[in-house]
């Protein structure tokens, strides 16, 4: 799993760090350890519904930060739950931009091992960093 | 762990940090805790006191009630009141979820009379209130229609069958901020939260049946003003906020602030998560009438639930909600920011107070009270972990130190992958029931992370705020079944 959860960092909420040899295997991973958080099986999670969605940002950083507000929207307002499938990214002279294809379905408590909501992706020590191996991300999410 | 050495004790209950202690304080930060409390305060609530300390307009102090811990840009508990002329108007003073609060409502059952009902009880709440991960209201309103419940409140609840009069009168600022402007939201917050009305949410969220046994009241006279007047009363205790709607508002301009902060106005970023605005820009006044609108959501939320919640108990009792006695005893936002007055250097005058995860505590004869609280002071809603039980507390006339402010509740130790650690959901259901509580909970990973031992001892924390003159003990409440998140 290119995700693990931090304990010693957010008391009341969770943290996790996510890995990747490139930016999209590390967006990929953020977006499942933040789906993990909400349900136990993001494996089982079936490729029912595509929705794509576009983003930019000045910063790479926050340009995951969107990704992962934007996914975090979809679970309230179409209430999905998603996985990244692919992502295009491109950077021209300002800007970071990100064009998402997510795959998932919709909430059911009847089949989804659901644990706790999500309210925010926060600020709170986030990263995005190159390292020696690839790409990690340090995400601490409000609950 | 070793508290920063500059920490001085000013009284048994007030510990401070002076300006020295980092560059850019304007005000010293004081931790309103006894010495046990504030020796196990995380680092991060010292770091975060004095960087709120260093915001533009700040008065008097920068404050961490009791149950403080490490939050995003200010500690949970911490207070702080601005210059509305010149101060400053942070998101991360008010918290996500805007306008979390608590509810506790009487009933003149008693517990022999519910202990027998007590799983159909609870199974009916479970059924009735939605709650859980993106889980939607039984309220059908258009989106336009949810720009009213966000300008008006629990005012809209009256005027759709949703409240009783006095409910409003019950609740803090009768339930509807002023100067909500549904103009001031985004459509994906609208969106988000549009038909969550009536939804405990997760986490920490929760509606609990309680009994107030004759042992566990501390002071009879408050006690029965508050409407405590039976022995082993039942009470309902509820606690959920905005839910994705007030979230949706707070990331929306926290960005907005981060990007207008440094550039615009010259404020510096100590942390990300404290980005302000100046209280008197466009920004800012957009920001704080936003606010609002998810103060008056979580308002209507939490006055849906109650309507629920009372249908319920009428359903099970054969008895109508007014034959059960179901009267508010009092609403308390534990994350907002408010005008309010207050003597400043010897003058009284109009603040920007932020709250978050502390509650208003009005002493007896304030301003802003219903008048049969005026002689009690305002009821005080201090929850606990769904196994230690809660509070029912008392403003004091003691509490200008913090602007009439105190904790909210309990405050967490413990990581939550640290208390699944502990055991599993399921088993902590069968502990809990053997000891007369009866749990029902969508998510069993949701009810291991909300263990008792997860969190402080409650009783430590409303000590504290007592011996602080925050607030006065009337009563604890002890769970006997409860609805999870």
């Amino acid at each position: 799993m290119p995700y693990r959860y931090l304990e010693e960092i957010a008391t009341a909420d969770t943290a996790f760090e996510a890995t990747g040899s490139t930016l999209e295997e590390v967006f990929t991973a953020a977006a499942d350890a933040l789906l993990n958080t909400m349900t136990a099986d993001v494996t089982g999670i079936a490729p029912e519904e595509t929705t794509t969605f576009e983003t930019h940002n000045a910063e790479l950083d926050l340009l995951l930060f969107d990704v992962l507000n934007e996914l975090v929207f979809l679970k309230d307002a179409k209430r999905l739950l998603l996985r990244i499938q692919s992502i295009a990214f491109s950077h021209d002279k300002e800007m970071y931009r990100a064009k998402i294809t997510a795959r998932g379905e919709r909430i059911d408590p009847a089949r989804h091992r659901l644990l706790v909501d999500v309210k925010a992706v926060t600020l709170h020590r986030f990263s995005l960093e190159e390292t020696e191996h690839g790409w990690k991300a340090c995400v601490v999410l409000d609950i | 762990m070793a508290l920063p050495p500059s920490l001085k004790k000013v009284s048994d209950t007030i510990w401070e940090l002076p300006v020295s202690y980092k560059p850019g304080m304007l005000v010293p930060a004081r931790i309103i805790a006894t010495e046990k409390l504030v020796r196990v305060m995380d680092a991060g609530v010292f770091d975060q006191v004095t960087n709120v300390a260093c915001l533009p307009g700040i008065i008097n102090h920068a404050y961490c009630m009791p149950d403080g811990h490490w939050g995003y840009g200010f500690p949970i508990g911490g207070v702080a009141a601005m210059d509305p002329q010149h101060g400053v108007i942070s998101p991360g003073g008010i918290g996500f979820d805007i306008n979390c609060g608590m509810r506790l409502v009487l009933t003149n059952l008693t517990l022999e009379e519910v202990q027998p009902h007590i799983h159909r009880l609870v199974d009916a709440l479970f059924y009735r209130i939605p709650t859980g991960v993106g889980c939607t209201g039984f309220v059908r309103c258009s989106q336009s229609e949810f720009g009213d419940i966000l300008e008006q409140g629990s005012l809209w609840c009256l005027r759709n069958g949703y409240a009783w009069p006095e409910d409003l009168e019950m609740t803090e600022e009768g339930g509807c901020f002023s100067g909500a402007d549904a103009a001031k939201v985004s459509n994906k917050a609208v969106e988000r939260g549009y038909d969550q009305i009536g939804t405990l949410g997760s986490g920490n969220h929760y509606c609990e049946i309680q009994v107030v046994r004759p042992e566990n009241i501390v002071d009879e006279r408050l006690g029965r003003a508050f409407g405590l007047t039976i022995p082993n009363q039942i009470v309902i205790m509820f606690h959920c906020g905005s839910r994705g709607f007030g979230h949706q508002v707070a990331t929306d301009y926290l960005q907005l602030f981060l990007s207008v902060m440094e550039r615009k106005y010259g404020l510096k970023k100590l942390d990300r998560e404290l980005s302000c605005a100046p209280f008197n820009s466009p920004e800012g006044q957009d920001y704080f009438a936003a606010m609002k609108c998810a103060v008056n959501m979580a308002f209507a939320n939490r006055q849906v639930i109650l309507h629920r919640i009372r249908e319920v108990f009428s359903s099970i009792f054969h008895k109508s909600p007014e034959e059960l006695g179901m009267k508010m005893v009092y609403d308390v936002a534990h994350n907002t920011a408010k005008i309010e007055r207050h003597m400043v250097h010897g003058k009284k005058k109009e603040v920007l107070l932020h709250r978050k995860g502390s509650t208003r505590a009005f002493g007896p004869g304030m301003e802003g009270l219903p008048a049969c609280y005026r002689e009690t002071g305002q009821p005080v809603i201090i929850g606990g972990s769904m196994e230690t039980g809660s509070y029912l507390l008392a403003g004091m006339e003691t509490g200008a130190e913090t602007f009439y402010s105190t904790a909210h509740g309990s405050g967490r130790t413990m990581s939550r992958h640290q208390a699944k650690k502990l055991g599993r959901g399921q088993k902590l259901q069968r502990d809990m029931e053997e000891r007369g509580i009866y749990v029902r909970t969508d998510s069993w990973g949701g009810l291991a992370e909300e263990a008792g031992a997860a969190y402080k001892d409650i009783d430590e924390v409303v000590e504290a705020t007592e011996l602080a003159g925050l607030s006065k003990r009337v009563a604890r409440l002890v769970p006997i079944g409860n609805i999870k998140g």
